[in-house]
């Protein structure tokens, strides 16, 4: 087991070409971190370098305590579980899995009883005579974990492990990956662009973007407090409804907005660094919009476009006269009664609504 | 389809197929049958009696210019020379895929293209330059010599059809090789190539018949103790007498032709199975 340190890590292709523009984390013994961002956001890369298996251009990878910049791949202690699984395709699975032992020159029996336990983890002992063409997606997924397992790595490195697998699987080895760690123990790396994944089995989430970290932080605190715009906009399904606004008062723990038609919100964050007249988006997740009395005055006039019944929540999508975006809301499953063309007044609450300046960063949330 | 036109479907099949067997059946026939028989009898007519004669002959005593000991020694130049020539130019092709495909470097694309460019230049232009170069080699007329000629000459191929196969062989699977701790060469040997059965096999069929066959640097590059089957069935055909031996002549040009079609007929699925790999998703 050990921690992985990144300081200040570039990549560059070419000269022109940086896909990793300084990089710096510090990820602890026994975590499991994912990486999470749109594709081309250069997590895959890092992953790779983390891996030994693409150059770093600059900067340093501590692996433990060593310097590991110059290590070979496979003797940097780590194991990497790939996308497509990358079985050797003529190889049984018991092969497949002590072929890094095999390589190393273990004795037979101890590879045989380190195959054996891993494979009891995993529940593959049946399978390990087969070759891999003759089992399905998710034991060859388990098969490509297991390889990864028998070679008792200090850390696990994962790339988009799930992305091939059909929706119910995906999430069965979402829960199995989960439990695996908290047996296991060891630091695990984790790249997907899926944010419920990230949501769900990180301890701390990554959000690359562009080649550079966005935010660092546990699911939640990223969800509830994003420090800016991107990350505000890639957690979160359905996403957070993003308004632009403009500043019209900042008082002591709170802003007031006004958006186009005059409307005006409020939002409990010291907005003290902005002025007013400044260009701001206001952000607000659909499960924050609250539906208000029709005759309520202070409530803002709105026109349902569509519904989508999802069974335990409906999602309204509405329009405010003026504003240009369409308003996500999520609501219980029991709302059924709303239809298409439907007048409605909607009210965002102000400790709920988030405020982001025109770089895009986020005012610090007052609650 | 209706049943008439699958009908007419069989028989335009069955023409084509007997038209193509035809020489075969003529060739032999021919081979089988006496030379009083082949003056009086039909081309198309059975032997009346089988007789070996003509392969005997073809294979032990025909005259091809002054020697007068058949074919049995032509022959075994060109097992000489297939085998080493074969087995070289396929392991060189199998080398150069696996590095023009998976371990790229700068230039790598233009090395290919230029490697395919051997395949556009006919070989005639070749004879003079490659005279010169044996000769520099101290090759010249000798066994060797004509083993190098057909590996280079072959590597262009090879190197095709091996790189093409390997394109199609996922990249993660070589990272996860080396995570696992194999170099460059256990790679290759321990994980690359027995992947590639169903190509080599296509290579391995595909330069065998190429080499075999060739006549034109057999005859250029090599002299007496080393001339390949198709010089000396050329030189056997040629070889004039009073009368022209139609049954040596066909036996020896089957003597020539039976390990082509024996590498057919044993290898064949794996070379149609080959041909067509990748071309599903398996």
């Amino acid at each position: 087991m050990a921690s992985v340190t990144l300081k200040n890590i570039k990549k560059n292709y070419t000269k022109d070409v940086t896909v990793i523009k300084g990089v710096n984390l510090d990820i602890q013994d026994g975590e499991f971190v994912v990486f999470v961002g749109p594709s081309g956001c250069g997590k895959s890369t890092m992953l790779r370098m983390i891996a030994g298996l693409e150059d770093i251009t600059d900067g340093e990878l501590y692996i433990g305590d060593t310097l590991a910049n110059d290590v070979h791949a496979s003797k940097r202690g780590i194991a990497m579980v790939f996308q497509s699984y990358a079985l050797y395709p003529h190889m049984t699975v018991a092969q497949n899995m002590g072929f890094a032992l095999k390589l190393a020159g273990t004795p037979k029996a101890e590879i045989d009883e380190r195959v054996n336990k891993a494979a009891d983890i995993l529940q593959i002992t049946h399978l390990l005579e087969r070759k891999p063409k003759a089992l399905s997606g998710g034991q060859r997924q388990r098969v490509a974990i297991g390889r990864a397992i028998v070679r008792e790595p200090k850390v696990f490195l994962f790339d988009e492990p799930l992305s091939n697998l059909d929706a119910s699987l995906r999430l069965n080895m979402r829960v199995e990956l989960s439990k695996l760690h908290q047996d296991l123990k060891t630091t695990m790396i984790y790249v997907t662009h899926d944010q419920v994944e990230a949501m769900t089995l990180a301890d701390r989430i990554v959000v690359f973007n562009a080649g550079i970290i966005q935010q660092v932080g546990t699911p939640l605190e990223m969800y509830e407090n994003p420090s800016n715009l991107f990350v505000a906009g890639f957690l979160g399904s359905p996403k957070m409804n993003l308004l632009e606004a403009q500043l019209v008062g900042v008082e002591q723990g709170a802003a007031v907005m006004r958006l186009p038609k005059g409307i005006t919100v409020r939002s409990a964050v010291d907005a003290s660094r902005g002025k007013v007249g400044d260009k701001v988006t206001l952000g607000i997740r659909p499960e924050h919009i609250q539906l208000a009395d029709p005759q309520d005055a202070n409530g803002i006039p709105a026109r349902v476009d569509l519904i989508e019944h999802l069974g335990d929540i409906v999602l309204a999508y509405i329009e405010i006269p003026g504003i240009n975006e369409i308003i996500c809301i999520k609501l219980p499953g029991h709302m059924t009664g709303l239809k298409y063309g439907d007048s409605v007044r909607i009210a965002f609450p102000e400790k709920n609504v988030l405020l982001f300046d025109a770089e895009g960063l986020a005012f610090k949330r007052t609650i | 389809m209706s049943k008439p036109w699958r009908g007419v479907l069989y028989a335009v099949l069955l023409i084509a197929a007997l038209y193509y067997l035809l020489p075969l059946y003529v060739m032999l026939s021919t081979s089988l049958k006496t030379m009083d028989e082949i003056r009086a009898g039909n081309l198309l007519s059975l032997p009346g009696a089988i007789s070996f004669d003509a392969w005997h002959k073809a294979w032990g005593t025909a005259c091809t210019g002054i020697e007068c000991s058949g074919l049995s020694g032509y022959f075994w130049n060109s097992v000489r020379m297939v085998i080493p020539a074969v087995l070289i130019s396929t392991a060189l092709g199998a080398l150069n895929g696996y590095v023009l495909s998976k371990w790229r470097f700068r230039g790598s694309e233009l090395a290919f293209a230029m490697l395919l460019f051997g395949l556009y230049i006919p070989f005639q232009v070749l004879l003079l330059p490659m005279a010169q170069t044996l000769g520099w080699f101290g090759l010249a007329r000798s066994m060797a010599g004509l083993v190098f000629v057909h590996v280079v000459c072959g590597i262009a191929g090879t190197t095709l059809f091996f790189r093409n196969f390997y394109v199609g062989i996922p990249d993660e699977l070589i990272k996860a090789a080396r995570l696992d701790g194999a170099g460059f060469w256990r790679i290759f040997l321990r994980i690359v190539l027995p992947m590639s059965l169903p190509i080599l096999m296509v290579t391995l069929i595909w330069q065998f018949t190429q080499i075999w066959n060739d006549f034109l640097f057999g005859l250029v590059f090599s002299s007496g103790e080393s001339q390949p089957i198709t010089v000396g069935l050329n030189n056997l055909a040629n070889t004039s007498t009073s009368v022209k031996e139609y049954n040596v002549n066909m036996a020896a040009a089957l003597i020539a032709a039976l390990p082509t079609i024996a590498v057919y007929v044993l290898a064949g699925k794996y070379f149609v199975r080959g041909l067509a790999a990748g071309a599903v998703k398996g």
